[in-house]
């Protein structure tokens, strides 16, 4: 280094966790909800590109999916925000116990979504290889699928490691809230496939 | 005429190829002429430009007597007369661009309004690695059907029908017009005002498999008299064959593997899915400029068009020599 | 003890860093606690970033010269009209190869090996954000690089151009699996352009040095920034697209089938709409290459920053406006063009401003002409003729004629070669010494830049002509007597030229590397942090984190470097600031050295490779890939450390 150091500040005593914004990890979440959300976006872009084309949608002869898996699945996952957030308070409590009671419902919730979501698929009235409108809503159905997949399993290996006596880090606890915000990315972002699947081949025939 | 021998001055004579049959510079078409015009304004704004950027740089280089820097411990202060340089400079650039912009539009609006009323009709199919055209006429009996070759009346707006059969094409008549592109689902259109007779090539010019770079057109220029000319003769089935050979010629051609590709018009041989046939002699190139239209070439391409054009869609039937020199008689007929 | 009350803890008596343990003791300690495992299960689990930078840098290099070689081929098949040298199938391949490896294994990565390297040195830090995520991103981009170019030894390599359109690449017209290796090292090169994205927003945005806010950070830093949030924002676009490909080839999806209501156009939307914001993710970090070398030998701060800042916001922000004018061929509504056209015309201006800026620099400096500036000044030369043909074709009437012509094939080497490869040279020059420990030669540099320059200008020049006199995009040959056969023949002089100058450059490189002048630590007398470290840097990057109160804190700091002190000594240990006004905020451990994001790599790898084959593999493959992630992130040690620790 040039010359010779002068200390001017002690930097011992910061804390070696946060949480939001002050997290190193957070913004790491936050770059992968952005590349994910623009992935989506850009679907969705592709879908209403393809619906241009179209004067009626879903094409007829084919029927707009069948919404009774498709909505059971969407009650369950906007209620499965109610233990997610218990979960996310917990963690910025420090509530070690808290968290390691309420992660094993997420991971329940998860494999009932994923029944779900299998009958989604076997509703959609429509194969992937059919035309493009069944290219594009398949897509978009597997996209949020290996979305609740991934976050699912983050979710199961967390519990896990909860479990161990690294639950009782501060710095876990960071990544407990931080799979809880990004448990909320992967309902949110839900919303407009839903009703990009459901509804909006219904409004245009 | 000055316009375009300026041009050429500008970029540097023994490059350029003015007088071309496949040039941008060409300017023989109603747009190609808003090109070559536009670019041109285009041109002097650009270079007016870069000799500013290149003679400051220069300058700056040049300049000995600064004092704002590292060794004088200045190095954070600019010299008052920057910040009204940026503003002459960033109002200079936006003037510019805006002008350029401005030229741009005019220049657009000036192409769609070209050939609001055009009174001939005809569409091109493009196909891998040809070009199916086809004319229009209210009267059924009076649509051409050719292949490889357009023929435009001098001063008379055309409108051109683009489609494709299998990939992405683009026709591109450079001394005529700008391209467009033949995309296979979709229906674009080009418009043509010839202005200046002549003979002018076509290129594809969207990549569009092995022989992209082989798949030309011949565009013919001519005066409305020829053109009828033209148009009535294409009209006309083919000829009976006369001559032993150009017999035998015509009795493989209907009776083989060409007819099942190939149509010519009255004869029973009426393939859809290879170029017409019809008047093949009077074109000026075979299979969509790979060769020019002479009797060896004819040879040539029927002996094994896979030698001449790899990959293209004709296969080597495996021809003898006696039947090539047959069918090059027949073909040869066909004006 | 509980998580509440760890948070609340005084921090543990450990070794740390300040007045009591400083200067060779502290640097022998240090070194100890960065150094990677030796052999060769060190060099895969390195997980320093310098190693990582330098991995891509080499690597695209290589990547340079095998496009380059490709290059030479088509500029000899292409010297005379007629030439049979290479046949059409294959001559395909070599174009689509050329640009191929060019675009995605070449100027992204290097551009990014580059930021890998310099970023932490520049914001005074000693890692990147997530050590182990950066490692994974160079081994994704290698095992992309192999999956191309072993297929193309193999024979099976794409032959539908660099951006692949259907219908000719979809599964009617694409016969084989050329064209989804291609669409599949697309899916490795962007995971590894992504990873490495967020682990540089993530660095700048939280591991600036204090005092280092956001208007006292290098040009280069900013333009990291922006070409990372760029990357963000638009690899999802062709990751989507090549998904898409990808399954309309082996599952039969119809996205881009016109028959059964998909487009051909998706295709080129979703194509260019990263297409177009990918050729200034790889402008902008060569600006700021500009602005570091500028200031440097100007001796002086470069004039306007907030307007260069501005300048790179803006251009990053206009670029994603743009792609449609990639398609003003396909007889989309004239009236949505008149839009692109403006566009395209208006993100010229930031540009010109930050030239007018680096102009300015020198004019109120005292420019030294060595050869990294040589480069700077090669690049204005080049760079701006392919700006202005860019206006040029950005006009719609204009575009219309030149478009997928060799106007177009002069118009982006000249902004490409101009604007980011000569850059990248200077750039090389000037960093070799941080890099390496040793200088290049000058004088081998001097004679290097001028065969470039003036090789490149004979080779690509006469593109332009040739273009205009109608010889189209990515033919094999063409016909004579169309005024094409002198235009050719001189790219292909240059192009000779061209490889022997990148030749006599590696030569200065490899020879400079074993015999070269050795560097002190500040070779230049520039002013930003890289330079406050040995050449090459320890592991450790600095034995103290510096603190700053100027963009040029190596010109104002005097004698003595102010620095913060108390982070730990036997672990990894780094520091987290705010992200606006840069303070002190958190003690953040640094990963340690890991085989698994190598392992990950390769699970990752024969997923994709054989869902090639067949789509199970998405499914089994996953399971692999899980296992891996899975023990990446969990923690090596049964009970936490006292402090925590990243393994």
């Amino acid at each position: 280094m040039t010359g010779r150091p002068s200390f001017v500040e002690d930097v011992s005593k910061l804390p070696t966790h946060a949480f939001s914004y002050r997290s190193l990890t957070w913004w790491g979440i936050i770059g992968f909800m952005v590349i994910e959300g623009s992935a989506f976006v850009l679907t969705i872009a592709a879908y209403f590109f393809l619906m241009s084309h179209e004067k009626q949608w879903a094409p007829p002869p084919w029927e707009p999916p069948n919404p009774v898996a498709g909505t059971l699945f969407t009650a369950v996952m906007l209620l499965s925000e109610i233990p997610n957030s218990m979960i996310k308070k917990a963690a910025e409590a420090y509530d070690v116990a808290a968290v390691r009671r309420l992660l094993p419902w997420i991971v329940a919730i998860g494999v009932l979504l994923f029944v779900l979501r299998g009958f989604e698929f076997n509703s959609l009235n429509v194969k992937w290889y059919d035309n493009a409108y069944g290219s594009i809503i398949w897509a978009l159905l597997l996209l949020h699928t290996t979305h609740i997949a991934t976050d699912w399993v983050d979710s199961a290996v967390l519990w896990r490691l909860m479990r161990t006596p690294h639950g009782e880090e501060p710095r876990r606890l960071v990544d407990t809230d931080e799979n809880a915000l990004y448990w909320r990315f992967v309902w949110l972002s839900w919303l407009p496939i839903y009703f990009l699947i459901y509804w909006v081949p219904r409004m245009f025939r | 005429m000055n316009r375009r021998a300026a041009i050429c001055v500008l970029l540097a004579a023994p490059l350029a190829n003015c007088g071309g049959v496949q040039t941008a510079l060409g300017g023989e078409g109603a747009e190609g002429a808003n090109f070559v015009r536009l670019f041109t304004v285009f041109m002097i704004v650009c270079a007016a430009m870069y000799l500013i950027i290149t003679v400051g740089l220069i300058v700056a280089l040049r300049r000995r007597k600064s004092a704002l820097t590292l060794d004088d411990r200045r190095h954070h202060e600019t010299s008052p007369v920057l910040r009204p340089a940026l503003a002459i400079w960033t109002a200079l650039v936006v003037t510019g661009l805006a002008a350029l912009t401005v030229a741009s539009f005019l220049t657009d609006r000036s192409n769609a309004a070209v050939a609001r009323d055009s009174r001939l009709t005809l569409t091109v199919t493009a196909n891998q690695w040809w070009w199916d055209v086809e004319y229009h006429s209210p009267d059924a009996s009076r649509t051409v059907h050719t292949a490889n070759e357009i023929h435009l009346p001098v001063g008379v707006p055309a409108e051109v029908i683009l489609k494709s059969n299998d990939v992405i094409h683009s026709l591109w008549i450079p001394n005529l017009a700008g391209k467009q592109d033949l995309i296979p689902g979709r229906v674009t259109d080009l418009q043509l005002v010839p202005r200046k007779a002549g003979q002018y090539r076509g290129q594809c010019a969207e990549f569009c498999g092995i022989q992209h770079s082989l798949m030309a057109l011949d565009v013919t220029v001519e005066s409305k008299a020829d053109f009828q000319r033209w148009y009535q003769a294409q009209l006309q089935p083919a000829p009976p064959p006369a001559g032993s050979l150009e017999v035998a010629g015509y009795g493989y051609f209907t009776t083989r593997e060409c007819s099942s590709c190939h149509n010519i018009g009255g004869t029973p041989a009426s393939g859809q899915i290879a170029p017409d046939l019809t008047h093949f002699a009077s074109r000026r190139s075979i299979a969509a400029g790979t060769l020019p239209m002479t009797q060896a070439n004819v040879a040539r391409w029927l002996a094994d068009p896979q030698a001449q054009k790899p990959g293209n869609h004709m296969p080597n039937i495996g021809l003898s020599p006696d039947q090539v020199r047959a069918l090059t008689a027949y073909l040869g007929t066909l004006k | 003890m509980t998580a509440a009350e760890k948070a609340k803890a005084p921090p543990i008596d450990v070794p740390r860093d300040g007045p009591e343990l400083t200067g060779a003791e502290l640097q022998r300690r240090l070194a100890r606690t960065w150094d990677s495992p030796p052999g060769l299960i060190g060099w895969l689990s390195s997980v320093d970033h310098k190693d990582v930078g330098r991995r891509y840098i080499v690597t695209a290099l290589l990547f340079l010269a095998l496009a380059g070689a490709l290059a030479i081929v088509m500029r000899l098949q292409l010297a005379r009209p007629g030439n049979d040298m290479v046949g059409a199938a294959r001559y395909n391949e070599i174009f689509t190869m050329h640009g191929t490896t060019m675009m995605f294994l070449f100027a992204v990565p290097v551009m990014q090996g580059m930021q890998i390297y310099l970023t932490p040195l520049m914001v005074g830090t000693r890692s990147t954000a997530f050590p182990r995520l950066n490692a994974f991103s160079y081994w994704t981009y290698l095992a992309g690089g192999c999956l191309l170019w072993v297929a193309f030894i193999l024979n099976i390599g794409p032959d539908v151009g660099w951006f692949a359109y259907p219908p000719l690449s979809g599964p009617q017209y694409g016969i084989g699996k050329r064209a989804d290796i291609w669409a599949q090292m697309v899916t490795f090169t962007e995971i590894a352009a992504l990873a490495a994205a967020v682990s540089l927003v993530a660095t700048i945005l939280k591991q600036r040095a204090p005092g280092m806010t956001l208007a006292r950070m290098p040009l280069f830093v900013w333009a990291t920034l922006v070409t990372s949030l760029m990357v963000i924002f638009s690899m999802p676009s062709v990751a989507l697209a090549s998904g898409m490909l990808l399954s309309d080839r082996l599952v039969g999806t119809q996205f881009y089938n016109p028959v059964e209501r998909g487009d051909a156009l998706l295709w080129q939307h979703l194509f260019w709409f990263f297409g177009h914001p990918e050729v200034y993710i790889i402008f902008l970090p060569a600006t700021g290459f500009i602005s570091e070398i500028v200031a440097t030998f100007a001796r002086r701060s470069v004039v306007h920053y907030p307007i260069v800042v501005l300048s790179l916001v803006a251009t990053g922000i206009l670029a994603f406006g743009l792609w449609v004018h990639h398609m003003f061929a396909t007889g989309l509504p004239r009236v949505g063009y008149s839009f692109y056209t403006a566009a395209s015309i208006a993100v010229s201006v930031p540009t010109g401003l930050q030239i007018f800026c680096w102009i300015a620099t020198l004019w109120e400096g005292r420019p030294r002409l060595e050869v990294p500036l040589l480069y700077v000044i090669g690049f204005i030369f080049t760079f701006v003729i392919g700006g202005l043909t860019g206006v040029m074709i950005a006009a719609v009437p204009l575009d219309l004629q030149l478009h997928d012509t060799y106007f177009i094939v002069a118009h982006f080497h000249y902004v490409l070669i101009g604007g980011a490869v000569f850059p990248l040279l200077g750039a090389i020059t000037y960093w070799f010494p941080k890099l390496t420990g040793r200088m290049m030669s000058e004088g081998l540099g001097k004679v290097g830049f001028w065969m470039i320059f003036l090789g490149f200008q004979l080779a690509f020049f006469p593109m332009h002509i040739a273009g205009l006199n109608g010889m189209p995009r990515r033919v094999y040959t063409y016909p004579a007597g169309m005024g094409l056969e002198l235009p050719n023949m001189l790219s292909s002089i240059g192009s000779l030229v061209v490889a022997l100058a990148v030749l006599l450059f590696v030569v200065n490189m490899v020879k400079s590397v074993l015999v070269g002048k050795k560097a002190d630590p500040n070779p230049w007398n520039a002013p930003t942090l890289e330079w406050a470290t040995a050449c090459p840097p320890p592991r450790y990057n600095f034995a103290h984190i510096p603190m700053i109160d100027s963009r040029t804190p190596l010109w104002d700091q005097g004698k003595r470097m102010p620095v913060v002190h108390g982070l730990r000594v036997e672990d990894r240990e780094l520091l987290l600031t705010s992200v606006l006004a840069a303070e002190p905020d958190v003690r953040e451990p640094s990963a340690e050295p890991s085989l698994w994001p190598f392992i990950a790599t390769l699970a990752v790898t024969v997923m994709f490779v054989c869902s090639i084959f067949s789509p199970w593999a998405v499914l089994f493959g996953a399971v692999p890939v899980t296992i891996a992630l899975i023990a990446w992130f969990w923690p090596k040690s049964p009970v936490p450390d006292p402090e925590p620790t990243i393994s």
